[in-house]
C-alpha cells in the first residue's frame, strides 16, 4: 500500500527533469550523429562512433544529465541512442564495405542482439525522437511499426528528417507520411537547423 | 549461357485468413508465421497484426537470425486497400487500436523470408514485391 502511495505521489510531483529521450529509427539514418551533436554541444563529449557501414551502433548507449539551454529555457535529459531497427541482417552486406568475413559475421550477430535490445528499451522511454533519412522512402514497415508501437504506448514522438543537405532530400514526403506528428528537417552532419530542432525538443517534452 | 535466376529457390505462397490466427496468443501467432517463413513460404495474411505483434515478430526474427545459420530475416509490409480519400496511417491505427485491432479485411500483410523476398517497396497506394 505504502509503495503504491509513494508511486502515486512520486508521479504527481515528478519534476520533468532527466526525461528519457530515445533516438529510434532505421539503420544509417543518423541517430548517433544527432545524439553526438547534442551531447557534444551540451556535455563536451560525443556519445558513440558513426560510420557509413550500417549497424555501426549495435548496443544501446546513453548519456545521463544532459542539460540543454535554449532561448532562456533549461532542461535536463537522459539521451538514449539505440541500434537501428531492421527486419533482416545479412553478414554478406557488410562485406561490400570491405569488412573481413569473420568481422562481418560478428557484426551481424551483434546487430541482431542490438535490435532486440532497442525494442526492449521502448517501454522505458518518456519521449522518442524518430530519426529518418529524408532521402529515403518513409513508408517502410519498420518506420510504421515503430511509430505504431509508440502510439499504442502513448509515448510522445518527434520526427527528425535528417540529411536535408543532400539533393535527394524530401521532407514533404515524410510530412505527408506522418501528418499527425511534428517533423523537423535537419542535417546532423552539418548541424543545420538545430535551433528549430531544439524548439521541437522543448515542445516534445511538454507532452510528457 | 547460364541463366541469371538459376539460383532462385523454390517457395510457395501461403494465404492466411485472419480466422487462422484469431484465437491464438501473441506468442503463438508469431511462432506460426515464423514457422511458415522458415519453410520458405511467403505469407499473405488477411488483415494485419497489432503493433505489439509486429514488433514481437521483428524481435523473434532477430533471435532466429542469431541462431539459425541460413536465416537472414524477413521482409514485411502491410497494405491497405483504401484509395482516394485514404485516411492517414494514424487514423487507421487509432481506429484499429480502438477496436482492439485487427483482422480488417481491408488490409493485407505480406511477410516473406529475406532470402526470397529481396525487397517490398511500399507507397501509400501500391506495393511492389521483388524476389531474389
Amino acid at each position: 500500500m505504502l509503495k503504491r502511495l509513494s508511486k502515486f505521489f512520486g508521479g504527481l510531483f515528478r519534476k520533468k527533469d532527466n526525461l528519457k529521450i530515445g533516438f529510434y529509427g532505421p539503420p544509417n539514418a543518423g541517430k548517433t550523429s544527432l545524439a553526438n551533436l547534442l551531447c557534444l554541444d551540451w556535455t563536451g563529449e560525443e556519445l558513440g562512433t558513426v560510420s557509413e557501414i550500417p549497424h555501426e551502433t549495435r548496443q544501446v548507449q546513453f548519456r545521463e544529465k544532459v542539460e540543454i539551454e535554449h532561448k532562456g529555457k533549461k532542461m535536463l535529459l537522459k539521451i538514449i541512442d539505440t541500434p537501428g531497427i531492421a527486419t533482416k541482417i545479412d553478414y554478406e552486406d557488410f562485406l561490400n564495405y570491405g569488412v573481413a568475413k569473420g568481422e562481418a559475421k560478428k557484426r551481424a550477430k551483434e546487430a541482431t542482439q542490438g535490435i532486440i535490445e532497442a525494442i526492449k528499451w521502448l517501454d522505458d522511454m518518456d519521449a522518442v525522437i524518430i530519426v529518418l533519412d529524408s532521402t529515403e522512402n518513409p513508408y517502410s514497415q519498420v518506420n510504421l511499426t515503430i511509430i505504431g508501437n509508440l502510439l499504442a504506448r502513448k509515448i510522445p514522438v518527434l520526427i527528425v528528417a535528417n540529411k536535408i543537405d543532400l539533393r535527394k532530400s524530401n521532407i514533404k514526403k515524410i510530412e505527408s507520411a506522418f501528418p499527425e506528428y511534428p517533423v523537423v528537417g535537419i542535417s546532423a552532419k552539418k548541424a543545420t537547423n538545430m535551433s528549430d530542432f531544439y524548439d521541437a525538443i522543448f515542445k516534445l517534452t511538454r507532452k510528457v | 549461357m547460364k541463366k541469371k535466376n538459376s539460383k532462385l529457390k523454390g517457395f510457395s505462397i501461403h494465404i492466411m485468413p485472419y480466422s487462422e490466427i484469431r484465437e491464438l496468443t501473441i506468442t503463438e501467432r508469431v511462432k506460426k508465421i515464423l514457422q511458415l517463413i522458415l519453410g520458405n513460404k511467403v505469407v499473405i495474411l488477411q488483415g494485419r497484426l497489432r503493433p505489439e505483434e509486429e514488433i514481437r515478430l521483428i524481435e523473434d526474427t532477430m533471435a532466429m537470425v542469431d541462431h539459425i545459420r541460413s536465416f537472414k530475416g524477413i521482409e514485411l509490409a502491410v497494405v491497405d486497400s483504401h484509395k482516394g480519400d485514404d485516411p492517414s496511417f494514424f487514423l487507421k491505427m487509432r481506429r484499429g487500436i480502438a477496436r482492439g485491432l485487427t483482422g480488417e479485411s481491408s488490409s493485407l500483410t505480406v511477410i516473406g523470408p529475406a532470402s526470397i523476398v529481396k525487397e517490398i517497396k511500399k507507397d501509400p497506394s501500391k506495393i511492389e514485391v521483388f524476389f531474389s
